[in-house]
């Protein structure tokens, strides 16, 4: 047995996901010394976690563009341009989170510092993830993104919807978790070990006990616990519910984060410990795409829930990142693929906070006000607010001048170029092209009911809320017109197998 | 010798004491028959050269757990279980199960691969000398799985600050719990 050193568990090199997992056991405890009045002292303090968190990514991202990526706590952790562009996406998504929440939990008398705690927890969850090696903390960082948030789509209790929406994602989670954990266990049986670098030597070959089948069917089980985290067809049944009945800020930041923390394990798992058996998964993640971008869109047509199409449209967008993981498998478009992925999640990071925040500032107090006929009127009373809307629902469908469109380029640039001797990726690509379409429909729908209808168009704009806006706004204009500096970030965002 | 002795007298305790749980009708006689069960199987561990499992065995099963069933029979004053059960098909089909388990086992058990490794025991390979140990359950714990370790404790901490956020009504602190206090008054 070889003892750990400190080279080897090379804290530096995973510093930002400490001080965010330590300063959130902290913040526990100081939480207890604030008067209920002054919750948002601990939204401040939690912030201020956030951003020595980041200060530490910038400064690990630095390092890393010199030296290239580092294994962390023995074998079990990898620092790479993949994990550090994730990374500072959750950061950012928490941040917003936090914004979103500030005035919305005391205006719906839901106020608790358990709220901003148990963000720090899922968004170090969701940074575990984004940099675990090994399967066993791929699983743990799982639960501890999922955890939280179960609590979290609960927090509106005793509201009925709320409840429901916790008790449904707690109950559907943990079962798919089960799938999760039972993959890893027959992945180990069949590999021997649960490093994702043991188990590609152990399939590749020259492994000590290589068992192929026990590990695809584990590969198989896998795939469904981390196809439900990312809502995809068929595993997307609790997604509407879940997101219509939680508080919308704990939707907002969970249609976002979850969604990206999910990726980021699917990606990593796949392409590093599966690659071998990339025309398997290849071809059953290539449809399961084409079943959510059909499923997510066409369903969301009929939806008058703002929260609810919203719901839809996230498991449309969970599709259109599936097939930049299907064009993941061939090793000429890897890198490519990969960083349209998480430039992907990062479009629809800031679009969808965006437009989240928009709901909650038309949301009224006892939680209606969300129907798609709320919007008539908007632009007369609150013009920019109009504007921002009509930016956010651009992006999503995919329309310049916006982050969307940008980010659905080179998704299906990436499954272009895979699509070459492939027929299937394309006509999943042409599928993409097709929804994109038939997205418009329900998207535009909602600056149409802004601009040529009227109505009241009652919104309730406060200070904290006003920053999230111009913020997602600003970044979705910005990632639209001028993408490039964040396309060299997205193209530093390569998976590593170890340091 | 005094091993097999030691071990024959353990297996008739262990199998007795299940026995024992199986059919008695008072619940806490059925806890106090598994905590003499738990026990003997520590001994087992112990004789496998295990000890640290065995400690593990006594501490957290024969103790921690099954302080926490009594307690809880206790506080749902549930000692006494009905006679009659309802669910009538389960004691044949358990006999049933049992008996192929049986069956099972003692064809392993007298398989020329089982019997022939008897014969002559093959050397304990250098890898799984000190294993179990509690010298190498730490190392393996502390050292190769730091980082899952660490993480399953944040996990127990999220989990207590869930359920005490999902129970535990907050919002009016001022003349919340007098007003309760009333309330539970009025429903006794």
């Amino acid at each position: 047995m070889n003892l750990p050193t400190l080279e080897s568990i090379n804290l530096a090199a995973s510093l930002p996901v400490l001080i965010l997992a330590g300063w959130a056991c902290l913040l526990t405890a100081i939480d207890l010394f604030i008067s209920p009045e002054r919750k948002h002292w601990t939204a401040w303090l939690a912030v201020l976690g956030l951003l020595a968190s980041g200060v530490a990514l910038g400064f690990e991202a630095v390092a890393y563009s010199q030296r290239g990526a580092v294994s962390a706590f023995g074998d079990m952790a990898v620092v790479d341009g993949f994990a550090l562009f994730l990374q500072g996406v959750f950061l950012l998504s928490a941040f917003l989170g936090i914004l979103l929440a500030l005035n919305y939990l005391p205006r719906h008398n839901i106020e608790r510092g358990e709220y901003y705690t148990l963000l720090l927890f899922t968004t170090s969850g969701m940074m575990l993830m984004a940099m675990a090696a090994d399967l066993i903390v791929v699983f743990l960082a799982l639960e501890l993104l999922s955890l939280p948030l179960y609590v979290l789509s609960g927090f509106a209790h005793p509201r009925l919807d709320s409840e429901e929406a916790a008790m449904k994602y707690f109950l559907l989670g943990a079962f798919a978790s089960g799938f999760l954990v039972y993959g890893i266990a027959l992945t180990y049986g069949g590999a021997g070990t649960t490093l994702l670098s043991g188990v590609v030597e152990a399939l590749v070959g020259g492994g000590p006990a290589p068992n192929p089948v026990l590990a695809i069917v584990g590969m198989g089980l896998i795939l469904v616990g981390l196809g439900f985290k990312v809502a995809a067809v068929p595993f997307h049944m609790w997604t509407p519910d879940v997101y219509q009945g939680a508080p919308t800020p704990v939707t907002a930041f969970m249609s976002v984060g979850a969604k990206a923390g999910g990726f980021a394990a699917l990606l990593r798992v796949f392409l590093i410990a599966f690659p071998a058996t990339g025309d398997t998964w290849g071809v059953v993640i290539a449809i399961i795409a084409a079943l959510t971008m059909i499923l997510g869109n066409v369903v969301a047509i009929s939806q008058s829930n703002v929260k609810r199409m919203l719901a839809y449209s996230s498991i449309a967008h969970a599709g259109y990142v599936l097939v930049a993981v299907a064009a993941a498998r061939y090793p000429e478009v890897e890198p490519l693929a990969v960083s349209a992925a998480v430039f992907y999640l990062l479009t629809y990071a800031v679009t969808n906070l965006g437009a989240f925040a928009i709901v909650i500032a038309l949301e009224r107090d006892d939680g209606t006000g969300v129907e798609v006929e709320d919007f008539a009127g908007l632009a007369k009373t609150r013009p920019w607010l109009a504007i921002a809307m009509t930016l956010f629902m651009l992006s999503l469908t995919g329309i310049p001048p916006s982050a969307g469109m940008v980010g659905k380029f080179f998704v299906f640039q990436a499954a272009v170029q895979a699509s070459v001797g492939d027929p299937l990726i394309l006509t999943v690509t042409i599928i993409g092209v097709l929804t994109s379409v038939i997205s418009a429909f329900y998207y535009l729908r909602i600056p149409v009911m802004m601009y040529f209808r009227d109505g009241e168009g009652q919104a309730n704009v406060q200070p904290a809320l006003g920053v999230a806006l111009a913020l997602t706004a600003l970044a979705t204009f910005l990632l639209g017109v001028v993408p490039a500096p964040f396309l060299q970030m997205a193209r530093h965002a390569l998976l590593t197998l170890a340091g | 010798m005094p091993g097999v002795i030691l071990f024959a007298i353990l297996a008739l305790v262990a199998i007795l004491s299940a026995i024992g749980m199986l059919t008695s009708t008072n619940a806490v006689h059925a806890a106090l028959f598994l905590v003499i069960n738990l026990a003997c199987i520590a001994v087992f561990f112990l004789g496998l050269s295990a000890p640290f499992l065995a400690m593990v065995q006594v501490t957290v099963y024969a103790g921690a757990i099954m302080v926490l069933f009594l307690f809880v029979i206790m506080l749902l004053g549930a000692e006494r279980v009905p006679l009659s059960s309802r669910l009538r098909w389960q004691a044949p089909l358990a006999i049933a199960l049992v008996l192929a388990l049986l069956a099972v086992t003692l064809l392993v058990a007298f398989s020329p691969q089982v019997q022939g490794n008897l014969v002559n025991p093959r050397p304990v390979p250098p890898e799984a000398q000190g294993f179990g140990s509690p010298q190498a359950v730490g190392e393996t714990l502390f050292a190769r799985y730091l980082l899952p370790f660490q993480m399953v404790g944040l996990l127990l901490l999220v989990a207590m600050i869930g359920v005490v956020v999902l129970t535990k009504d907050e919002r009016k602190p001022t003349g919340h719990i007098s007003e309760n206090a009333q309330a539970s008054d009025r429903a006794a």
